[in-house]
């Protein structure tokens, strides 16, 4: 099979679907970058270059770069896909959500049930995340918990390039509104990818690591922490398991509890910030329904209580890390 | 524009649609005051000419996007009473089973995208609506009504912008009642609604809301240029609002002279009866007729939404998502 970056592996969802369903457009702020100038067009080929050559192939009635103006945009995504398009809407750094909230959480999360079940929303709203760019505080959330809590959203959290297409064209093809987000840190990651078009449905969790001592819950980015902090404890004769949820909305809550039952510890690695977190999230559903199976109190790693910060030394610790988790991990097996 | 242009039978039909709208906000105060219509609601009565003159110039399958004070928009649109009422009685036989309420009326069988609890909002959507209509090829347009108080949300402007960059076929009209809540525009809101659009080169029309003819007047030529590539058309309407902001609004921000006074000289309904009768196109005893009907239809409406039942309990989960696990 052949090895794909995590960018390579969107733009080919993007691509075969574009090129199957004519009712798919896309809109976003530089999506090809150089429209309306003389130089060279589709020149970012978005601002992560994740949408390169759409363009060329699709036009730019169905690749629509837009004015900065994220509420009007997503309003109009939203509005779209209630008509009978299929809209692709991306914010660039998802903490512009910040001016849009209102379109994706009291719009278009809602239409479906405020409408009495006679509405459809196929839209899906991408977006960059996570801090390790050195980018400060307003281009680096983890803001999956603000969209997890909201009925009506899906929520899509890719970990590798092979999940990143499959999750993708499964986002494109789902009816219901889906916050997709990628991380930036994971783009040039590689992986193998096929050739060809396939979907992962949604509240399916991956199995990323078989191991019998600890149970890591990690998601997106985190996964490579979780795995690298498996390494470090499968040095020390621990086995660690890795489970990567990759939806936290839908929630695989089986899958979860069945190796929470068998394991009966469990570190949740979370780069999001810690209050009313997916961590949080997931541990109260493990303490709930498994709790005669624990036989260690529940460990969260997260990001701290505080926005993410500039400084690199800063920022690197804000990031949860692979030490942590071990850390935590032979806190729970060796107590 | 003058009702010289129309036929006796759709005189009458005008007519019918201001007086069913006028009828229902009535009756619904009426029934607020019973408690069996929950929560709160915001009426329309007094607006009548705006929904109608706008509608009237619309096909069954474009588009409209509503507000908060949304009845009259669905009434016009052709959204069927009985299950308005319904809806707002909350019963499962309501226009959105009972789920969405007087703020959330949406019938997407007749291009009614939604009455909105946030005001503003309805502007982006009808964007992207008239973004599928242009896309699709359908010929279809889209009309955003929203009040004065939107105007002063960002999202107007930007919609506005988005309007005019794509050259969608879309219809803002801004229902200027003088009031956002309980604060009078003037207080509020800088500068002029029209120069705001016309900044984006949007055209403009300042129209007499109380007067369904003018309404039909400048909604003709904004759809005519949406439908023909134009681009958008922004209507500013001047209407009165009857009720105070919401249905438990004491309104003692206005003077009872002033409330009365609109009242008189500002009410379409008798400025309708005026212009048909001045030019002998429709007996006065045929609209007296078309009001008995219409008082009929309501009592039907309310009798029905009463007598329906509340929503199942098993609908507090149902059609959150198309498909969830």
């Amino acid at each position: 099979m052949a090895q794909k970056s995590f960018r390579q592996a969107l733009n080919e969802a993007l691509h075969f679907e574009m090129g199957r369903d004519p009712r798919v457009i896309m809109m976003g702020e530089d999506l090809t970058g150089g429209a309306g100038a003389n130089g060279v067009k589709d020149a970012w080929g978005g601002p992560f270059g994740v949408t390169r050559g759409l363009l060329d192939a699709f036009g730019p009635e169905r690749i629509r770069d837009t004015p900065i103006s994220e509420a009007a945009f997503i309003g109009a995504a939203a509005g779209a896909a209630l008509t009978g398009l299929r809209p692709i809407a991306e914010i660039m750094f998802v903490d512009f959500a910040g001016v849009c909230l209102d379109q994706i959480m009291n719009q278009a999360a809602k239409f479906r049930y405020m409408f009495g079940g006679r509405a459809k929303t196929p839209l899906v709203v991408r977006a960059t995340y996570g801090a390790g760019s050195r980018s400060g505080s307003q281009h680096t959330q983890a803001l999956y918990p603000i969209f997890t809590h909201i009925p009506g959203l899906k929520v899509v959290i890719p970990s590798t390039p092979y999940d990143a297409k499959g999750l993708l064209l499964q986002a494109i093809r789902d009816d219901d509104p889906v916050i997709f987000l990628e991380h930036k840190m994971l783009y040039d990651t590689v992986g193998e990818v096929p050739d060809g078009a396939y979907t992962i449905p949604f509240g399916e969790a991956r199995v990323a690591r078989d191991g019998k001592d600890v149970l890591i819950v990690a998601i997106g980015r985190m996964v490579q922490v979780a795995e690298e902090a498996a390494r470090k404890l499968a040095a020390e004769g621990i086995s660690a398991c890795i489970i990567d949820p990759r939806t936290t909305s839908p929630l695989d809550e089986d899958t979860l509890l069945e190796f929470t039952e068998t394991i009966g510890r469990v570190v949740i690695v979370d780069e999001a910030n810690p209050r009313c977190g997916v961590a949080a999230d997931i541990s109260a559903l493990l303490a709930d329904k498994c709790f005669d199976a624990l036989k260690a109190p529940i460990k969260l790693v997260t990001a701290p209580h505080s926005p993410v910060p500039y400084a690199p030394n800063l920022e690197d610790a804000y990031i949860p890390s692979a030490d942590a988790v071990v850390k935590a991990a032979t806190s729970i097996i060796k107590r | 524009m003058s009702a010289l242009q129309f036929s006796r039978e759709e005189l009458v039909n005008v007519y019918r649609t201001m007086r069913t709208i006028r009828r229902f906000e009535e009756r619904v105060m009426e029934e607020m005051g019973t408690g069996d219509i929950p929560g709160n609601t915001h009426l329309y009565a007094g607006q009548e000419a705006s929904a109608v003159g706008v509608c009237l110039q619309l096909r069954d399958d474009d588009y409209i996007s509503s507000t908060h004070r949304g009845h009259g928009h669905s009434i016009a649109k052709g959204v069927d009473i009985d299950s308005m009422m319904a809806e707002l009685f909350g019963r499962a036989s309501g226009t959105c089973g009972g789920k969405g309420g007087s703020q959330h009326i949406a019938d997407l069988r007749k291009g009614m995208l939604g009455a909105n609890g946030i005001v503003a909002a309805g502007a982006p959507i009808t964007c992207g609506a008239a973004l599928s209509a242009k896309l699709l090829g359908t010929g279809q347009v889209a009309v955003a009504f929203a009040g004065d108080g939107a105007m002063n949300e960002g999202v107007m402007s930007e919609s506005f912008n988005l309007a005019k960059i794509w050259m969608l076929p879309i219809i803002f009209v801004i229902e200027d009642n003088g009031f956002g809540e309980a604060t009078a525009n003037a207080h509020v809101s800088a500068g002029s609604f029209t120069r705001r659009a016309e900044s984006y080169d949007i055209p403009t029309i300042e129209v007499d809301g109380t007067d369904v003819f003018s309404v039909y007047a400048a909604a003709g030529e904004a759809v005519e240029r949406a439908r023909a590539g134009g681009g958008p058309t922004m209507l500013h309407v001047h209407v009165p609002r009857y009720y105070g902001h919401y249905s438990g609004d004491p309104d003692t921000y206005r003077t009872p002279e002033e409330k009365a006074a609109m009242r008189r000289e500002r009410d379409c309904l008798g400025n309708f009866r005026k212009r048909v009768k001045d030019v002998s196109l429709v007996e006065t005893a045929e609209l007296d007729a078309v009001d008995e009907e219409v008082e009929a239809a309501i009592d039907r409406a309310v009798s029905a939404a009463r007598a329906a039942p509340f929503p199942p309990m098993s609908a507090l989960t149902t059609d959150v998502y198309v498909k969830y696990l």
